[in-house]
């Protein structure tokens, strides 16, 4: 390891101990805005993780969400809560490799639009459920855990996302991913087995998606469909993604930080013309910034870089 | 005479009611550089397709060293030994020559990965001429170096059979006399190469022999010199007038 990469590695530790840190001298408005920020860097990161490269823009974010939210609901009192978690995530990857296997022979806007049908279908089925079978809507989400300890939670779960994505971006997964996501013919004849690859990746981002849900399940007392598979959750998510920027690992934090404050604000002050506000945000980052925040960075170091060049 | 690394027989692909490729048979030997040639549209890329798997036949069986590939997808085919270019360039956009020509060395049946993959990336940019561009994107590089750059890619995965659809169209001479000069040197490591192609200097000097295919059916096979001379291809080519 050279010593930059040390540099590094050093730096981002002493972040994350930080980072640990903010329960301790936050008040509770600011540690809900914390646990907003890092539960979102988790979803936003977990979606770039399969969408970044291979360029499939799902929808389906708060269908893995919700089912994680759903399943401490069912399970919360039952279970000890690291077992929770862990059926939380094995669901979340049973469910995704079945989605995944069905879907991604599809491409383009067909898959978009896929997705975005299973997340509702995921919520009508819930909602069927519960109306005929357990005869009442909401569900109550009792369980013994602390604001602070759902905050270390979602930095944790984010510390695994990250290592995760690094360590797929140096793989033969990663490199697969990236020819995918540039042309799936050439994939296919340089001998990757597409539909594995890319259900592969599916999986793991919808498994993060999912453990998401379920340590946010607490932060709610009383959920029900409508709250846990709110599709707002899956656009709020791909604009993050895409204001930070989805072609480096890091990019959608840039996204993530700024969007959760005007959200707030917007929420505050504009309570009835949220979803319009987020629209034209959404127009504006994808016509504006394409290549999100971190791209305009990496573009204008580039032409200084050659600004410098062109003096020397 | 060795057995046949590639034997086709019976091939038939349809497109509704167009008949691409109709009963088509034909053998490439090791070590052999075979034409198939053809006028527009007479069902030579088809008849690529359906070998790399991009296509499936209706009907026909396709064998490697006596393997069947005609069930196999695009990727086993691929990791039987069947690597190819195609008639509009396909490079990887978004990454540079070097990740391209790692990208044809990672996934094969003998995959390199790593620091041994580092190092067979740059002796095959060199080997097409492209070792001072490793780190260029692909989208900075002229038509014939996305060319190189392509055939780099499919030669990184050790093929057994190398598919060329049109490799030399649309060079200037200079580029041409290289392309024919590199094909060649592929021909001198013992290379077999099927080669779909219209340029006819090329077809000379390169093919031990061709198929010529018209219509999707195959019309003519032999020399490049005694297909040419063909009525029947003349015909194809020029229309009965001149024949």
């Amino acid at each position: 390891m050279s010593a930059r990469n040390l540099a590094i590695s050093a730096a981002l530790v002493v972040a994350v101990a930080l980072l640990a840190l903010v329960p301790s001298v936050t008040n509770g408005y600011q540690l809900s805005l914390a646990i907003n920020i890092v539960s979102y860097t988790v979803l936003a990161t977990a979606w770039t993780l399969f969408s970044g490269p291979t360029r499939y823009v799902s929808l389906a974010t708060v269908a893995f969400f919700g089912i994680g939210a759903y399943t401490v609901a069912v399970l919360g009192e039952e279970l000890a809560w690291p077992l929770v978690l862990l059926i939380a995530f094995v669901i979340g990857f049973v469910l995704s490799l079945l989605v995944g296997l069905s879907t991604l022979r599809l491409s383009g806007v067909y898959f978009v639009i896929f997705t975005f049908g299973l997340a509702e279908l995921v919520r009508q089925l819930v909602t069927w459920y519960e109306v005929n079978i357990t005869r009442t809507l909401g569900r109550y989400v009792f369980v013994d855990i602390t604001t602070s300890q759902i905050y270390w939670q979602l930095l944790a779960l984010a510390v695994i996302v990250f290592i995760s994505g690094w360590l797929i971006q140096r793989s033969k997964l990663g490199l697969a991913l990236r020819v995918i996501g540039d042309d799936e013919a050439v994939a296919r004849h340089v001998g990757i087995n597409t539909t594995l690859a890319k259900v592969v990746l599916f999986a793991f981002s919808a498994s993060f998606m999912t453990l998401a849900g379920a340590i946010m399940a607490p932060r709610w007392t009383y959920i029900d469909p409508a709250i846990a598979f709110n599709p707002v959750v899956s656009f709020q998510v791909l604009i993050m993604a895409l204001l930070g920027g989805v072609h480096r690992l890091y990019g959608p934090i840039f996204g993530v930080i700024p969007l959760v404050m005007l959200f707030e604000i917007l929420l505050a002050k504009f309570p009835n013309h949220f979803s319009i506000m987020v629209g034209i945000a959404f127009l504006l980052i994808v016509y504006a910034i394409p290549r999100g925040i971190v791209g305009l960075i990496e573009g204008a170091q580039l032409s200084l870089n050659r600004m410098k060049g062109a003096k020397a | 005479m060795s057995a046949a690394l590639l034997s086709i027989s019976g091939l038939t692909r349809r497109f509704g009611g167009l008949v691409a490729v109709d009963s088509v048979a034909l053998e490439v030997r090791p070590g052999e550089i075979v034409g198939l040639l053809g006028p527009n549209g007479s069902g030579k890329t088809t008849v690529l397709n359906l070998i790399s798997g991009a296509l499936k036949s209706d009907t026909g069986s396709i064998q490697l060293r006596g393997r069947p590939l005609e069930k196999l997808p695009a990727f086993r085919i691929a990791r039987e030994g069947v690597a190819r270019t195609f008639q509009l360039v396909r490079v990887l956009g978004s990454m540079t020559c070097k990740e391209n020509v790692i990208a044809g060395l990672a996934f094969g049946a003998k995959s390199r990965w790593g620091r041994e993959a580092d190092l067979a990336a740059h002796e095959l940019l060199a080997r097409v001429g492209l070792v001072t561009r490793a780190h260029v994107m692909t989208s900075e590089l002229t038509y014939i170096d996305q060319k190189r750059l392509e055939l780099a890619r499919a030669l990184a995965m050790q093929p057994e059979l190398l598919l060329l659809d049109e490799w030399l169209a649309g060079l200037n001479p200079t580029e041409l006399r290289d392309g024919i000069e590199l094909i060649r040197s592929l021909r001198a490591e013992g290379r077999t190469i099927l080669m779909v192609e219209h340029v006819m200097d090329a077809i000379r000097s390169l093919c031990d022999r061709c198929y010529v295919m018209n219509a999707g059916k195959k019309i003519a096979e032999g020399t490049p010199k005694e297909v040419l001379a063909d009525p029947e291809v003349i015909r194809a080519y020029l229309g009965d007038a001149d024949a």
